[in-house]
């Protein structure tokens, strides 16, 4: 009879040690995609490593240059309070995932770790270049999200890894998420569009999320409205109306959607060149 | 006194055990060394705090949902089961009174926290009022998805107490009903709201 | 007592008067148990020792099965029983119209999901397990997927590929009119998606028998399909009803049921199953997919001359009740107006597809799309208000149907347009409001600006109960005695399932009507205390049932009187039921019902039958249909033309129901009812590639939320039926049946575009 071995470590040292000493063990946080697959027969997991008792991971500190979120941390956290407002955009987001049971369990740890095309919070992550604090039995390391994140459902988390937290720069200016699905609310982003203006630096970032195996920077649209936007228009940044559709075609060109029963690939690039128009008129004012 | 039979007590007619359910669980039975299939992997056995009893969970596999444990091993069928996929609020439960699916919860990882299911809530009536709503508003149907929502509610209601039309739909929004395209349900979380805004008025405890 | 139990209601009074009946607002009596968790659904059923069963589906849409090996699932630990198409002891097929599917495939699979083999063990993983590990050696065919070739295309069931073929002909099939409009239309898959899984626990009995719990709409017909494929008499097959959570015609056929008998016989313990949501998505049969072409003539001044229309459903790879439900399809076609010539052309098509059978309503809410969206082509076309012109083409009591059928029930289609037509329409949309008010939702997509709202209109007709000449009938026995402290008390048994739509309050308020007693028990619903119900489909079941039991008081009525007389030895028609009790109208004497009841009990058991119907001629014409009703639907609906996202902001309704016996529960039918018929219009559908179903989940299958859902305002038109109990049509159905082309008039409205599909997908308005 095989017995099962679970640990529930209080600290991320102990998940790291149990992760080392427990051979096929499945680390999990939220359980809002592990259970998923658990319990649809798709995953077996012959030991769990699980990860909600871990406090240093739900924590998260706020700089006026950074945010540090520690993996554990739910969509629910995110979604107000001092989070929402240092990270309005992640916010956002985190406000379009499920349910508000989902919120309440899902991590932005588990986000990044299950690199679904469609996690919420990535196209932010990507769009702020931010990077995952991973730790293993040798130590930390710090690696940007695009580099984590390297396909669909795959990362480069060594199987002994945790995801200790994620830190993400705070460029002063707006920022915006939004996302597209067929419902109203619940529903799996058909495509999704966080845009950042960093007034400081004078650039546009947006991102992208489910038109490609993993979320991406649309770098042609961000030099072409970077080099558009007039940063020193009184009353704050401003592009023409021509620009800024500009901006929404470059950002569709860089998407590379699929069809599937959730929408056609055609839609999905339509929609992310308006929800990226979109994002950045929120950010921009037109010029007259 | 207990005039009429409801299909509830139908239904009951088959539950055999009863509350004894829970120490003697299906995987027991005959089991020999314990099921141990390509996939089941034998815990040994855990407890779990639930409506504020110490339960025991014996020959449990290690994949079982928290919902599962509840409904199977328990004998607290209340929370539905629905979609598996905290898709649909039927198995809405407080997990250290905060909402979540138990669908969603490994039951291992429930150990050491508090749960609250609908048959605890019920039996401490807090949520009483919010039943009897549901009853007279004709927000129940077919009743599938009103446990859920009773938690969901409760939940809502305890945080926001005054929660408009557009908060109140968004807190409600993990929780489907096929039945009754939530009109009632939510005329029933309105009377609810202001019957509990008059008696904070007639306490003084308003505000 | 907690608000809301049985006893609650049964002890309220109102002013003196008996409260809850016919025509009060009365809270339902399994209302407060639901609530607290302790309605017992199939679900919820648990026994000691039970086993848990689980089916292996095929995983190929079209394939020869060359060989089936279950001793590799006999090898799993904790797994009791593997059985096949080898181990069914009796008929091998089943079906509500025409045995034709295998109850587990042993040559041929003709559907993704198809049932192969069944499997019983000790835990719902080990079940698992043991199907997966059965050895199933298959040779994959290429589907038959198109219903249109398969009209013509080699037969893929003994029985053929065309399940019927029906031809309306009516008046002059050749007449033409100065204005005619064309459109093709098409509708997806729709799902039930009742939210209690299918489920049951099977009790293997000491007379060799079985016992079955189940969640289902129709006990009897269970019953008799059950005992054919275990070769066991019927009075063998014992059905009782468990919680049944939700219905919608997805529990009319056959599910898990003869395979949980199987295993329970087989294994001699309780067997319990409860499907999973990706196996409930394979393990009923769905609303049938459409795809419709039509033709309308009219005069200038807007009178409907012709009304052509082809109609293919696609009913998938076994029959279930697509007879029925193209028969409906056909009849509707024109909707609920004046047709004085029609040509229809009726297919309804074996394919490799999923299964489709019953959904609330049943084959007239794809046609409903189809004329709707004609009748405002053809407004557009004679620059008519599309209101105006189904007001003067509406039809009215003792007009002709297309197939000849005249209206002699109560009509009001100009009543219930106009009720529709009158509400308020809401506030325009508040560009300063609640982003999750507006398109797109929680997504918070929109430019408020760029929102188009668009205002569409539909109306519908559809039959009350079974047609084209079936014996439909329903049964109830009723028991009245005195209670332990000699009060009176009436036992209901009638076999009506309890799906969701409230029958349970009904039977007390029908009681409590005819005989005045307060205390009505209502027994467990089962095949051995009682005859037929019928099914709790076609909105039938206040009519029938609830005609059976007004039946059944009459004569329990009759029989007071009758003792009362006896006693006095007084003439009978001297004496008559008063409020509790009988009187002597020669002697003033009077007798309580608990004074009669104290000499013994009282009881019978009636059948009530609707008066007959025909079967449709060569011609599609026939006295098809008992009764009509009829609804209108006005949705207003904002759009975000860029995304192609929409949200429904209100729909109104005037819908005729005869008499609402219950007004609450009628409310809360029209507002559900409402949302099947937005879910269809704008999100819900079974995605099928290649006969494969694509989206088996409450992830990618997709219900409306509360946020999704629109504000509803109703109006109830009550023109009492003749020849209804208490005047009452049914009221589940009409509300899912215009709802939803109002909504995609009202889309057409806000884009100008066609918008020829239900569901309208994002795409269809952002790339069009």
């Amino acid at each position: 009879m095989r017995v099962a071995r679970v640990a529930l470590p209080g600290t991320v040292d102990e998940a790291v040690a149990a992760l080392s000493e427990t051979p096929g063990a499945q680390l999990l946080a939220g359980g809002t995609d592990f259970c998923v697959e658990v319990n649809f027969g798709l995953r077996r997991p012959p030991a769990v490593v699980a990860l909600r008792r871990v406090r240093e991971l739900r924590r998260w500190e706020v700089t006026p240059e950074r945010v540090r979120v520690g993996a554990g941390t739910t969509y629910a956290d995110m979604g107000t309070g001092e989070l929402a407002a240092a990270l309005p955009a992640l916010a956002a987001a985190a406000r379009t995932v499920g349910s508000p049971q989902i919120r309440n369990a899902g991590t932005l740890g588990g986000n990044v770790a299950t690199a679904s095309p469609a996690g919420d919070t990535l196209p932010l992550l990507v769009a702020l270049d931010a990077r995952v604090t991973l730790r293993g039995p040798t130590g930390e390391r710090s690696v940007p999200v695009s580099e984590v994140v390297t396909g669909v459902k795959r990362t480069s988390i060594a199987p002994d890894e945790v995801v200790v937290s994620v830190e993400l720069d705070r460029p002063p200016g707006p920022q915006q998420f939004l996302k597209v699905g067929t419902r109203n609310a619940m529903v799996i982003a058909i495509a999704s569009a966080a845009v950042v203006v960093d007034l400081e630096a004078r650039r546009v970032r947006v991102a992208l999320g489910s038109v490609a195996p993993v979320p991406l920077r649309a770098r042609a649209a961000e030099d072409q409205i970077s080099d558009a936007v007039d940063w020193r228009a009184p009353g704050g940044p401003r592009a023409s109306g021509a620009a800024l559709a500009m901006f929404g075609e470059l950002a569709a060109d860089a998407a590379s959607p699929i069809t599937d029963h959730r929408a056609s690939a055609a839609y999905r690039r339509r929609a992310v060149q308006v929800i990226s128009r979109r994002a950045l008129e929120r950010c921009v004012s037109r010029a007259a | 006194m207990r005039p009429e039979v409801t299909p509830a007590e139908a239904g009951s007619v088959a539950q055999g055990a009863g509350e004894g359910v829970a120490e003697t669980g299906a995987v027991a039975q005959g089991a020999g060394e314990g099921v141990v299939g390509a996939g089941l992997v034998q815990l040994p056995p855990y407890e779990l705090d639930v409506n504020g009893s110490r339960r025991t969970v014996e020959d449990a596999w290690l994949g079982e949902s928290l919902l599962y444990v509840l409904r199977e091993r328990l004998g607290l069928p209340g929370s539905k089961n629905a979609c598996e996929q905290g898709e649909c609020g039927s198995c809405s439960v407080l997990l250290d009174g905060v909402v979540v699916c138990a669908c969603l919860v490994l039951a291992l990882d429930a150990v050491g926290s508090r749960v609250e299911t609908v048959e605890g809530l019920s039996a401490t009536a807090e949520v009483a009022d919010i039943q009897a709503a549901l009853v007279d508003a004709g927000g129940v149907q077919c009743g599938f998805c009103t446990p859920g929502f009773v938690v969901a509610v409760h939940d809502l209601l305890r945080r926001s107490p005054d929660a408009g039309d557009m908060e109140v739909r968004e807190a409600l929004s993990g929780n489907l009903c096929r039945c009754t395209g939530y009109g009632r349900i939510l005329d029933a979380v309105r009377s609810v709201q202001s019957a509990r805004q008059g008696v904070r008025r007639s306490s003084g405890a308003a505000g | 007592m907690p608000p809301g139990s049985g006893a609650g209601i049964a002890e309220r009074t109102l002013g003196g008067r008996l409260a809850d009946r016919v025509g009060d607002n009365v809270r339902r009596p399994d209302g407060g148990p639901k609530t607290r968790g302790e309605f017992a659904f199939s679900s919820d059923l648990w026994m000691d020792g039970m086993l848990w069963g689980k089916t292996l589906r095929s995983p190929h849409v079209a394939a020869r099965i060359r060989s089936i090996d279950p001793r590799p699932a006999l090898f799993v630990p904790g797994v009791r029983a593997v059985l096949t198409a080898a181990d069914v002891p009796g008929r091998p097929t089943f079906g509500l119209e025409v045995p034709d599917q295998p109850v587990l495939a042993s040559e041929v699979v003709r559907y993704h999901g198809e049932p192969i083999a069944a499997v019983a063990a000790d835990h719902p993983e080990a079940a698992r397990a043991g199907a997966e590990a059965v050895a199933v050696e298959y040779e994959p065919m290429v589907p038959l997927v198109d219903p249109e070739i398969a009209i013509g295309a080699d037969p893929i069931h003994p029985d053929g590929n065309v399940f019927r073929h029906l031809v309306v002909r009516h008046g002059d099939v050749g007449a033409t009119a100065d204005v005619v409009v064309e459109g093709s239309y098409e509708i997806g898959m729709q799902d039930q998606a009742f939210l209690g899984p299918e489920s049951g626990l099977a009790v293997p009995a000491e007379d060799g028998g079985v016992d079955l719990y189940v969640a289902t709409q129709w006990l009897h017909v269970d019953r008799d399909q059950i005992a054919a494929s275990l070769g066991l008499p019927p009075e063998r097959v014992r059905l009782t009803l468990a919680g049944v959570g939700g219905a919608f015609g997805g529990r009319e056929d056959v599910s898990l049921q003869i395979h949980l008998c199987m295993l329970a016989l087989r294994t001699g313990r309780p067997v319990k199953m409860v499907y999973s949501r990706d196996e409930s998505f394979f393990g009923h049969v769905h609303r049938h997919p459409a795809k419709m072409w039509y033709r309308h003539h009219a005069t200038r001044d807007g009178d409907l001359v012709k009304v052509e229309a082809r109609i293919v459903l696609d009913g998938g790879a076994y029959l279930s009740s697509s007879n029925a439900v193209i028969s409906n399809a056909a009849c509707f076609a024109a909707g609920p107006y004046r047709v004085p010539n029609a040509l229809i052309d009726a297919y309804a098509v074996r394919t490799n597809n999923p299964p489709c059978g019953a959904m609330r309503g049943f084959g007239a809410v794809q046609v409903c799309y189809g004329h709707e969206a004609q009748m405002d082509k053809l407004a557009a076309a004679l620059s008519m208000d599309p209101v105006e012109l189904r007001l003067r083409n509406a039809l009215e009591r003792y007009d002709r149907l297309v197939t000849g059928q005249v209206l002699t029930g109560a009509a009001p289609v100009r009543e219930v347009i106009r009720a529709a037509a009158s509400h308020p329409l809401p506030p325009p949309p508040d560009p300063a409001g609640p982003m999750m008010a507006l398109p797109g939702g929680a997504g918070a997509t929109a430019d408020p600006a760029s929102i188009r709202r668009g205002i569409g209109f539909a109306v519908s007709m559809k039959n009350v109960a079974y047609s084209e000449g079936f014996d439909d009938y329903a049964t109830a026995r009723l028991r009245l005695e005195a209670g332990l402290e000699g009060e009176p008390v009436a036992t209901v048994s009638v076999a009506t399932a309890e799906v969701g739509q409230g029958f349970v309050t009904m039977a007390h308020q029908i009681v409590r009507e005819e005989l005045g007693v307060a205390r009505v028990v209502l027994a467990p619903a089962n095949t051995v205390d009682v005859g037929s119900a019928g099914s709790s489909s076609a909105s039938r079941q206040t009519w029938m049932s609830g005609g059976a039991l007004q039946l059944a008081c009459a004569v329990l009525r009759q029989d007071l009187v009758s003792r009362a007389a006896e006693l006095w030895e007084c003439p009978g028609a001297a004496c008559e039921l008063v409020a509790q009790g009988v009187l002597c109208t020669e002697t003033g004497e009077r007798l309580s019902v608990s004074e009669l009841l104290a000499r013994g009990p009282l009881e019978t058991v009636q059948e009530f039958h609707h008066r007959p119907t025909q079967a449709l001629d060569s011609d599609g014409q026939g006295d098809a249909h008992v009764s009509f009703m009829f609804a209108a639907h006005r949705a207003v609906v904002d759009v975000d033309p860029e995304l192609g996202l929409l949200r429904v902001v209100q729909v109104a309704t005037g819908q005729d129901v005869g008499k609402a016996i219950n007004p609450v529960q009628v409310t809360g039918q029209i507002e559900g009812g409402i949302a099947q018929g937005v879910g269809l219009a704008v999100m819900e559908e079974i995605v099928v590639t290649e006969g494969r179903v694509r989206n088996p989940s409450f992830t990618d299958y997709l219900l409306p939320t509360i946020l999704d859902m629109p504000e509803v305002v109703a109006t109830v038109v009550e023109e009492p039926e003749p020849g209804a109990p208490y005047g009452a049509k049914g009221v589940g159905e009409p509300p899912t049946i215009s709802s939803g082309p109002a909504v995609l008039a009202a889309i057409r409205d806000a884009t100008g575009l066609p918008i020829t599909r239900a569901p309208v997908r994002p795409d269809d308005i952002a790339l069009a």
